[in-house]
């Protein structure tokens, strides 16, 4: 007998139930590959929050081959805001430290960037050094630097007595008499006296605005050249506009980069809580609290500033 | 006559139309080169600001006490010597702690590259359910400070039992601290130092790639792994480089993870951040009087102890720093 019409459908449909279609194997595949994420987010990341989301319950004792833990309810909370004297204050401190820096950084890293997106001579060479902070004033070197007494009396960071402290107040003379705001020039000041910081913690978001700008096409550019644009117009009415989900990207970075940074007063009060004080307990309440408070910086700037982002899809 | 003064009246606005060409000519070059002065100054200017503290550094290294002291002295020291660096370098013992700290950058950071790229491949390329959610959770990797999860992964490495395995085979737990272990596993499974960022850059960078090379290996029958390390892999080396980069340094000088697993163990970062206590110690054992040093002495070994951290980092930028900036044109991170 031949085999019929019905036979071969039938075979037809059987063979591709058998098979995986191509999307579902591309979902395999996607799956496969992130695999090794979605281990470590449970066993390094994901068990670990929750142990410490438990620790912050209850007392810990280190017992023989182990540790017990003995239940203790919200109170380590509880010191952690209305006991202990140090911790409140640091947090608020770290935060509105960041609220005056952040803005400074993004600004200069977008200056910079435009800068070295420019053609001159030495180009290479200046880009090279603008990045070099991403190694100079990583990890410990921050640490190390910030307190340093010889950086900060012969060098530019912050006391020194005889230049830096007179220009200071040469530039806040002339800005005093154009009558602006006086908040706002003695955020430039501050801004001045603290160039070094700023300068120093700019190297990736740098990096980040000079890639934005490498991947606007020149074709806007020379469109906008022939209607009669000037260079002014073309900034504002093509470069921010295309820049600007970078602009988000970078201040969520910075953000992040500035509140857990090694140097924050508030990471180094919890490590010193655990290892030098042995209370895990608190500690890990206080890291909650302090994870909490990021999260909703984090989440009320993106949200203001994603609504004013323009997206070219 | 009319005819002499019209010719001379056409001569006369001829010059002056020549006359005001040249004269825009000479403004317009004025605003270029004057642009091109301002940007010279604030370059060099931003330059210094950041070479700076690096070159007080190197001068401060080789300064004795009493230049310390001297009002006179303020960059080149009247009684140059090696004696700080002899000293620093004895005391964090340079050659094993800078063997140490090279195997382990080395280790986690090509650990932390492979991982992240795979991931970021994924990512990038993939479709599949809950993948918005898991990538979402990578930006929440980012944003929980290390601090909060410290703990529990201390004493997770301290009791290390994988599933219940280990302890039914050899009857106890396996301590991992002191070990490359913990850093070995965190970077395989792109939980280590700021992976996330990474995995957040291998994504965008693949994401960018054109679909349509991708099409063309698998019409010439190429498997998804093929394509992956012969098609999308050499094109994505500048990403790979700044992650490479990033991931060394960061591991070069953080002292988080290293104080916390590595404690009897030295590596040049947690040797930098107790330079001061360790000289004491060693004039202690050699002289066997306790002293202590006055705050500029300290801070001049601090000084020269975090450029002999550094100094390899500085050599390591300057072989790569020409891949590092070239990749910046080719990365195209954008949101």
């Amino acid at each position: 007998m031949k085999p019929g019409i019905a036979d071969t459908v039938k075979g037809y449909s059987r063979k591709k139930r058998r098979g995986l279609s191509l999307s579902q194997k591309r979902a395999m595949m996607g799956y496969l590959f992130v695999s090794p994420y979605i281990i470590g987010l449970i066993v390094f990341f994901a068990y670990p929050i929750i142990q410490s989301f438990i620790f912050s319950l209850n007392r810990f004792e280190i017992v023989q081959d182990g540790y017990k833990l003995i239940p203790n309810g919200f109170d380590y909370y509880y010191r952690a805001l209305y006991v202990h004297p140090d911790f409140v204050r640091n947090l608020i401190e770290a935060i509105l430290n960041m609220v005056t820096n952040v803005p400074l950084i993004i600004i200069f890293s977008f200056f910079a960037a435009n800068l070295l997106n420019q053609k001159f001579k030495g180009r290479a060479l200046a880009r090279a050094i603008f990045f070099l902070p991403v190694i100079l004033t990583s990890g410990v070197m921050r640490t190390v630097d910030s307190g340093d007494l010889l950086q900060s009396s012969i060098g530019l960071t912050q006391t020194d007595s005889s230049q830096g402290a007179i220009q200071a107040i040469e530039l806040a003379r002339v800005l005093f008499q154009t009558r602006l705001n006086p908040t706002f020039i003695n955020y430039i000041i501050s801004a001045v006296d603290r160039i070094y910081e700023i300068v120093s913690t700019s190297g990736v978001q740098i990096l980040v605005f000079l890639a934005g700008l490498q991947s606007i096409p020149p074709s806007l550019f020379e469109a906008s050249n022939i209607e009669g644009a000037t260079g002014w117009e073309n900034f504002w009415k093509i470069t921010f506009p295309m820049i600007s989900p970078l602009i988000l990207v970078n201040t969520v970075y910075t953000v992040i980069d500035t509140l857990t940074g090694s140097s924050n007063a508030v990471m180094q009060l919890i490590e010193d809580i655990a290892f030098s004080q042995n209370n895990y307990g608190l500690s890990a309440a206080m890291s909650w609290i302090y994870f909490v408070s990021i999260m909703a910086v984090v989440g009320i700037i993106a949200w203001i500033i994603s609504r004013r982002v323009f997206y070219e899809q | 006559m009319k005819t002499i003064i019209q010719s001379w009246q056409i001569q006369r606005q001829q010059q002056t139309k020549v006359n005001r060409r040249k004269r825009q000519f000479t403004l317009y070059s004025l605003s270029v080169y004057g642009w091109a002065l301002v940007r010279g100054i604030i370059v060099l200017g931003i330059c210094f600001i950041i070479l700076y503290p690096t070159l007080l550094k190197i001068f401060v290294s080789v300064m004795s006490e009493s230049d310390l002291y001297d009002v006179t002295v303020k960059y080149i020291p009247k009684s140059p010597t090696f004696e700080n660096i002899k000293k620093v370098w004895t005391a964090m013992k340079y050659p094993s702690t800078l063997w140490n700290t090279l195997k382990l950058s080395i280790l986690t950071s090509v650990m932390q590259l492979i991982s992240c790229t795979i991931i970021g491949y994924g990512f990038g390329r993939f479709n599949f359910k809950g993948k918005n959610i898991l990538f979402a959770l990578v930006i929440l990797t980012m944003i929980v400070p290390p601090q909060t999860i410290m703990i529990p992964l201390f004493l997770h490495f301290r009791y290390f039992d994988l599933f219940g395995l280990i302890s039914k085979i050899t009857g106890s737990k396996i301590n991992l601290l002191n070990s490359e272990w913990p850093f070995l596993l965190m970077s395989a499974t792109g939980m280590g130092l700021k992976n996330g960022l990474y995995i957040y850059i291998m994504r965008q960078f693949f994401r960018n790639m054109p679909k349509e090379l991708e099409e063309a290996a698998y019409v010439d029958g190429a498997s998804m792994f093929r394509t992956f390390y012969q098609i999308m892999l050499p094109s994505a080396v500048p990403a790979m480089v700044t992650v490479f980069l990033f991931s060394f340094v960061w591991q070069w000088t953080d002292t988080f993870y290293s104080n916390l697993f590595l404690q009897n163990v030295k590596v040049l970062s947690t040797a930098l951040s107790s330079i001061s206590f360790d000289i004491t110690q060693q004039i202690y054992w050699e002289t066997g009087v306790e002293v202590s040093l006055s705050p500029a002495v300290s801070s001049m070994y601090t000084n020269t102890a975090s450029l002999l951290v550094i100094i390899p980092l500085i050599l390591l930028y300057i072989v790569a720093q020409k891949y590092f900036v070239e990749s910046i044109e080719r990365t195209g991170i954008v949101g």
